[in-house]
């Protein structure tokens, strides 16, 4: 599973980092950074409620 | 689980609709699906409307929830143009445009709609932002390149929807005053001190915020279909010239259609902790009340999160039994954006907590602020830090105290 964001789409608000810490952080300069690119496949539930969840659809995952 | 229903019916077809809709099929239901909406466009995005959309940054595109492909993956009847104008839950039949059809499970998403001076319908250059028109509406009156547009324009209400109209308006280099009843502007939400806080920020901007000072009429030029606002008087007898106001004083929940239908109707559609309304009947969004039991109290919530997670959650509590129910307990949380900055509050803020910045600074608009009392937190404010706002968010979530609070932000500076 490879994770995609959409920087011009992202608005920074890290709901995705609430949901996988591990995979998503906004950093103190307010960008979000994918910490994981090809996180392993038991973290995909929590990728797809962060690609559902994402207020600006910014997160895609391509398999 | 999802075969005991044949046809769920979802009337109101914007944000917590739609969320309902995906969720339903997400969980496996194979009925059908409709979605019945009054307004002429598909599902869109209304976060957008007062900031980027507004500003002409972003396009249609760019707010559009449901294009055509969507509608096909998902299996939707989407009845656009088409209002739901009666309801009996007993005998579970709807009635749209008033023509009665049968339901075996409906969820209610009708939203709410802005509030309205008295006296103002019809008059050129008064506007209320609630939907995709009205923001095309405002937009063609606001300066842009190549254009004058409105020089002076009004804002009444200092409610966050109000706020992000001023600061558009301010970037689009027109003159802006914000006219407040109350004495302390976004007091209701954020408590007096980071109320003044927000209030700082506008007038940093150049915004002419007056507070404790209502409108008393809104003067025209014209008779009938041909009045166009030239200002307003206020209570204090001052007359503001204005070529574009914008009123921005709250929103009523959209429940007329429910009259007689069986439901109780409290200011928002009464519905129980697992948000189900009736037997069958389940409501989500700007819309529904219920008891969050988080909170033990009957609240209304009107944030873009809210309608999702809710929208979700009466799907799969349609398709649930009653044993299986699960209540609908979230820390509600919303975000504003107002000029370069990024306002996000979670949790509540009560008037007597007590608020105290854990990290940045109020002069600088950027830091974090907790509320809380008795050793409990309740809340949380930032400015520019959605990183700690979320962080913190997780500890309300969990239900964490004041001090676990306290020695998260420890770890910030
Ligand atoms: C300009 C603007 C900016 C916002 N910005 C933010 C923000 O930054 N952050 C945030 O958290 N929240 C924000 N919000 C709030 C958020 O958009 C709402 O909470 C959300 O739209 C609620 O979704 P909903 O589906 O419950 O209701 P609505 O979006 O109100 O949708 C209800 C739909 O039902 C339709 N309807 C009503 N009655 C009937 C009927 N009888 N039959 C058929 N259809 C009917 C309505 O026309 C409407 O299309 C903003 C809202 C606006 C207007
Ligand atoms: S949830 Fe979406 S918009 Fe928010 S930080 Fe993550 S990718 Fe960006």
């Amino acid at each position: 599973m490879r994770v995609v964001v959409d920087y011009d789409l992202c608005e920074s608000n890290a709901i995705c980092m609430q949901i996988a810490p591990d995979v998503f952080e906004v950093r103190d300069d307010d960008f979000l950074y994918v910490l994981d690119e090809n996180p392993s496949e038991d973290r995909r539930a929590a990728v797809e409620e962060s690609v559902q969840r994402c207020p600006k659809q910014a997160i895609a995952i391509e398999d | 689980m999802p075969t005991r229903r044949d046809a769920v019916t979802i009337v109101g077809a914007s944000l917590a609709g739609l969320w309902a809709a995906e969720t339903l099929r997400r969980e496996g239901f194979e009925g059908r699906i409709s979605l019945v909406g009054d307004e002429p466009h598909a599902p869109y995005d209304r976060p957008p409307l007062s900031k980027k959309y507004l500003a002409g940054a972003v396009g249609r595109d760019r707010v559009d929830l449901l294009g055509p492909d969507k509608v096909a993956e998902l299996d939707l009847d989407l009845r656009l143009g088409c209002r739901a104008t009666g309801l009996d839950v007993a005998g579970h039949v709807l009635e749209v445009d008033g023509v009665a059809e049968p339901f075996d499970g409906l969820v209610i998403a009708t939203g709410a709609r802005c509030r309205t001076l008295p006296g103002t319908d019809g008059v050129a250059g008064v506007h209320v932002l609630r939907t995709v028109d009205d923001a095309d509406a405002i937009a063609a009156a606001l300066p842009a390149e190549g254009r004058d547009g409105a020089r002076r324009v009004v804002v009444v209400g200092a409610g966050f929807i109000g706020a992000e109209v001023a600061s558009t308006a301010v970037d689009a280099g027109a003159e802006v005053t914000m006219v407040e009843a109350l004495d302390e502007p976004f007091g209701r939400v954020l408590g007096a001190e980071m109320g003044a806080v927000l209030a700082d920020l506008h007038r940093s901007h150049g915004v002419d915020l007056r507070t404790g000072v209502g409108v008393d009429e809104v003067l025209v030029d014209g008779t009938g279909d041909e009045r166009r606002v030239t200002g307003l008087c206020l209570a204090d007898g001052t007359e503001l010239a204005a070529d574009l106001v914008v009123v921005g004083i709250g929103v009523v929940p959209n429940v007329e259609w429910l009259e007689g239908s069986g439901l109780t109707v409290d200011g928002g559609v009464v519905c129980d902790e697992t948000c189900l309304a009736a037997p069958d009947v389940v409501a989500a969004g700007d819309v529904a009340r219920w008891t969050n039991p988080r909170y033990g109290e009957s609240v209304r919530v009107e944030h873009w999160d809210n309608a999702v997670q809710q929208g979700a959650h009466a799907a799969r509590r349609l398709l649930a039994t009653d044993e299986e129910a699960e209540p609908f307990a979230p820390v509600p949380w919303f975000w504003s954006d107002q000029y370069d900055r990024k306002l996000q509050l979670a949790g509540r803020a009560h008037p007597d907590d007590e608020v105290r910045v854990v990290t940045g600074s109020t002069d600088e608009f950027r830091f974090v602020a907790f509320y809380g009392r008795d050793g409990r937190f309740g809340g949380v404010l930032g400015m520019n830090r959605p990183r700690h706002l979320m962080q913190a968010k997780a500890l309300l979530d969990d239900g964490a105290s004041w001090d676990d609070a306290l020695a998260l932000a420890a770890d910030w500076e």
